[in-house]
């Protein structure tokens, strides 16, 4: 099962297993990551599931969606460029070992 | 009640036998308490079929946001209410996104979900908690008052027809315009009839009030309509999106407001919670949405024969989905029929879910936010002071009259 490490504000880390399938959003809120609200629930309309991805993860991702895009530019905290929504990565044995920064608000 | 008339193998023929409950989920006696019932439909079977008015129903939190989520199979152009537009003339034009399936919905939902951005939420935001602070000053000095004209209606109207950029005159036409429309969605019950009936002069001011001469510049109407210059919809499309609006965007909120209301008034620890922390406005808005779910049901229709919690439905046919009783699934939640404020309520679908999730839910969550926020810091206690009045409507759920008393904090 692959792995995401959540990197709190305070730099505290948590490592959880996640299932293949999974977004990290769900794979943060079902293992009590407060920092992640999801208010949307994962349909990708809400922006509050806002996360730093770690820089040699970036690319590995795959690309953003022009809703993805738009919604993150009302997100609370800064974007910057290694902004993602946490509900659009969906979790495979090829980012086993992720890291995701967990930005200080959401809303 | 609710008991489980038959099993017949004729509508369940696929796999596992469909119970038919004698259930009418639109009668008055429902509406004054509909949870018992969800309990029994969601012990019954997965997907149930309700004899009255000839629908499969679904009401487990798993088959509902499986439906949700499989727009293709089960589609909203027929119609998300009971009236099938494959078969019936719709009582009015069909919305351009509600009662729309991909690729026509995918472009309409884009241009509302721009105008209706968390980058815009930004903006208007601050205007949003002035108003919510002002009417909770003002209800402090009148100390006994009635929650819902006074509050769960007066706020949402002294913010929303502003943001939307309507002329002054007329909007005593919002309410009862959205009243018709969520009661259209029922069957042809005495609320829908006569609802459609004095629908005449609502319908008149709804549509002149569509225009784009009409909406005032900078607001979300306008902003829709702006739309039409860069190419993203057509010059008869806005008006009718601008609809959709003015359709779903005040009554929804009147009733999340007031379900929030009416939960701190009954539950006055979670009261005393929020008012230790006001930084749970929201999730106590939000869980406020999951506990009462102002919208109640949605229909579908089948575009094929498919196979959903191990039952068979036919094509073309009505779906009815229980948002309510998804929401207090106890197979999805630890105590559902508790508010908790704390509640970690993500997931819920009291917005619905997948593409045609609620557009407006950020404009909702900001205005029951900034409300609730100037209650925990303001109020300090909420005493019901007279009869609380249920009203009815087909799909929406919410009070008529809440009188209640505000003590300072």
């Amino acid at each position: 099962m692959p792995t995401i490490t959540f990197i709190q504000p305070n730099n505290q880390s948590r490592i959880i297993e996640a299932r293949d399938g999974e977004s990290a959003m769900q794979v943060a809120t079902s293992n009590g990551i407060d920092e992640i609200v999801a208010e949307c629930g994962g349909n990708a309309m809400c922006a509050t599931c806002h996360v730093y991805v770690d820089e040699q993860w970036i690319d590995r991702l795959a690309p953003m969606s022009g809703d993805e895009d738009a919604l993150l530019d009302g997100a609370a905290a800064e974007r910057l460029p290694n902004s993602r929504l946490s509900c659009q990565i969906t979790m495979a044995p090829e980012l086993d070992g992720l890291i995701l920064r967990l930005p200080d608000r959401q809303i | 009640m609710a008991t489980i008339d038959s099993i017949q193998g004729a509508t369940g023929s696929g796999t596992n036998a469909i119970p038919h409950l004698d259930v009418d989920p639109f009668a008055l006696e429902f509406f004054d308490d509909p949870f018992p019932t969800h309990a029994r439909l969601r012990d019954a079977a997965p997907v149930v079929y309700l004899d009255k008015w000839n629908v499969f129903g679904v009401a487990r939190y798993a088959e509902v946001h499986a439906v949700l989520h499989d727009p293709a199979t089960f589609c909203s152009s027929r119609g998300v209410g009971l009236s099938d537009f494959a078969k019936e003339t719709p009582w009015r034009p069909p919305s351009l996104i509600l009662e729309a399936d991909p690729p026509a919905h995918t472009r309409t939902r884009a241009v509302l979900s721009r105008v209706l951005s968390p980058a815009v939420m930004k903006q208007i935001r601050d205007h949003f908690a002035a108003n919510a602070e002002a009417k909770i000053d003002e209800l402090l000095e009148r100390r006994s008052f009635d929650a819902i004209s006074d509050l769960a209606e007066s706020y949402p109207l002294s913010v929303f027809p502003d943001a939307m950029g309507l002329k002054k005159e007329g909007r005593e036409h919002l309410l009862p315009y959205a009243g018709l429309v969520f009661n259209a969605f029922g069957p042809p019950n005495a609320l829908r009839q006569e609802a459609i009936e004095r629908s005449a002069p609502h319908q008149a001011y709804v549509q002149e009030q569509c225009q784009r001469d009409n909406l005032a510049p900078g607001g979300f109407g306008a902003c829709i309509h702006a739309q039409v210059d860069t190419g993203a919809i057509t010059a008869p499309e806005a008006p009718l999106l601008v609809r959709s609006l003015l359709s779903a965007g005040i009554d929804t909120t009147v009733n999340g407001i007031g379900a929030a209301i009416y939960c701190l008034a009954r539950f006055p620890d979670q009261l005393a919670r929020l008012r230790q922390d006001p930084a749970l406005a929201r999730n106590a808005f939000e869980e406020a949405v999951r506990f009462e779910s102002p919208v109640q049901t949605f229909f579908r229709t089948t575009t094929r024969d498919v196979e959903i919690g191990g039952s068979r439905i036919g094509e073309g046919e009505k779906v009815l989905m229980f948002l309510a009783s998804a929401n207090r699934d106890p197979r999805r939640w630890d105590n559902p029929d508790q508010y908790d404020i704390t509640r970690r309520t993500s997931g819920h679908v009291g917005f619905g879910s997948g593409i045609h999730m609620c557009v407006g839910q950020l404009v909702a969550r900001l205005e029951g936010e900034v409300l609730l926020t100037a209650l925990a810091r303001k109020v300090g206690g909420i005493e019901i002071t007279g009869p609380v009045k249920r009203r009815y409507n087909n799909t929406l759920r919410g009070l008529e009259s809440l009188p209640v008393t505000f003590t300072p904090a």
